[in-house]
């Protein structure tokens, strides 16, 4: 009993939680280099492991048969793909997994606003952290599908622009729209119609901003993408008061944004030049 | 809140500071690894499910299908960059094992 007590108490937890984030930021630097990044991946996993288990130590577990099932689920989609993808197909697999985890960031979103009786109940910045995690979640989530069905050739990898010039008036009005929706939930507006139309408007952006890039220039938007992602994660953590979910996705946030700037630069193009032009018509390997 | 700002964004600068220089042929293995580290998203359904929050049938369908996307994204994320990693090691091991330290161009692309 003496044990169960001090598992399940939030110190301990926490201390779970800095260990595991402290393996995520020693697996990383170590796949910096090419001598220690197989090291460094299982590392990381390593510390993933933690944070769930960890997660999963509360005094009174509820759901939990909701949650083997999600978590069995996942591995029996998740494992089977990554074994049998190609090598020259790893990109839009990079693509796809980093899309689920944008969806997941706006499905959560979404759920605390329906438990929240729309932020009601809930300090302002966890409704502004939430609404950001949802919007840039979904925009994520579409972007990296639209991403991923390019490089698979399942629509052309050429760049598509339905609305030509005007595409970044569009993509800029869209995006107003979702941010109008977010600030009126955030002053205390509850309809659920709102974070609804914020993740539509949302979606309708990231499958605009990806469309009209072309197949050669997608590592660089998946890398800005996956950028996204963690900063939605760390905004949901802040949401949550996580803190194993704050420093993951911010590290993630960070480090993905220096990577993109990196690959940007190895490919002779600058990160506006990827995400406003039309350019990069052919698929290639990255 | 002022502790998970100042959290933010100090982890803020320590991924800016642990990706400093990336040798080309890491940048999709790593691209693909930070991905796996975001699949932490995958705690925030936890947390909501295992709290017993959020009752009725849509929150726990939508929170089951965010943990089913969170373990795809870890559970994908990490085999899928050991493979990319395994393929890099196994080129470094016939032509260029005794290649000591510093980051190294011209490896097999991953």
């Amino acid at each position: 009993m003496i044990v169960a007590s001090f598992v399940t108490d939030s110190n301990f937890r926490a201390v779970l939680y800095i260990v595991s984030f402290g393996l995520f930021i020693y697996g990383l630097s170590g796949l910096t280099g090419p001598k220690t990044a197989v090291r460094g991946n299982r590392i990381a996993s390593v510390g993933m492991a933690v944070a769930i288990v960890a997660t999963l130590l509360v005094p009174h577990l509820s759901n939990v048969v909701l949650i083997i099932v999600g978590v069995a689920i996942g591995t029996a989609v998740g494992v089977p793909a990554a074994r049998q993808v190609k090598m020259t197909q790893m990109p839009q697999m990079v693509a796809l997994f980093n899309g689920v985890g944008g969806g997941a960031v706006a499905l959560i979103a979404w759920v605390e606003f329906r438990d929240s009786g729309g932020f009601a109940d809930v300090p302002t910045y966890v409704a502004i952290f939430s609404c950001f995690a949802a919007i840039v979640g979904s925009v994520s989530f579409w972007g990296s599908n639209v991403a991923f069905a390019k490089l698979q050739e399942l629509i052309t990898g050429k760049p598509i622009s339905p609305f030509g010039p005007a595409q970044a008036l569009v993509n800029g009005l869209l995006l107003a729209v979702a941010v109008a929706c977010g600030a009126a939930i955030v002053a205390g507006s509850h309809h659920e119609i709102l974070i609804i139309g914020l993740l539509v408007a949302a979606a309708l952006v990231g499958n605009l901003l990806v469309l009209p890039i072309g197949g050669a220039d997608m590592p660089v938007v998946i890398s800005t993408l996956n950028a996204f992602t963690g900063l939605s994660a760390a905004a949901t953590g802040v949401a949550l008061n996580n803190t194993a979910l704050i420093v993951a996705g911010m590290i993630v946030g960070a480090s993905g944004t220096l990577l993109t700037q990196q690959m940007a630069v190895a490919m002779n193009r600058t990160i506006p030049s990827v995400l406003l032009g039309g350019f990069g018509g052919e698929v290639t390997a990255a | 809140m002022v502790t998970n700002l100042s959290i933010l964004v100090l982890a803020g600068f320590v991924g800016y500071a642990v990706i400093s220089k990336v040798p080309n042929t890491l940048h999709t293995p790593l691209m693909s690894g930070t991905n796996a580290i975001h699949g932490i998203v995958v705690l925030g359904g936890i947390i909501i499910l295992v709290q017993g929050a959020a009752p009725g049938f849509l929150n726990k369908l939508l929170l089951v299908i965010a943990v089913v996307f969170g373990t795809i994204n870890v559970v994908g994320g990490f085999l899928v960059t050991d493979r990319m990693l395994e393929m890099f090691k196994g080129g470094r091991g016939r032509g260029q094992a005794d290649v000591e330290a510093g980051p190294s161009e011209d490896g097999p692309k991953a």
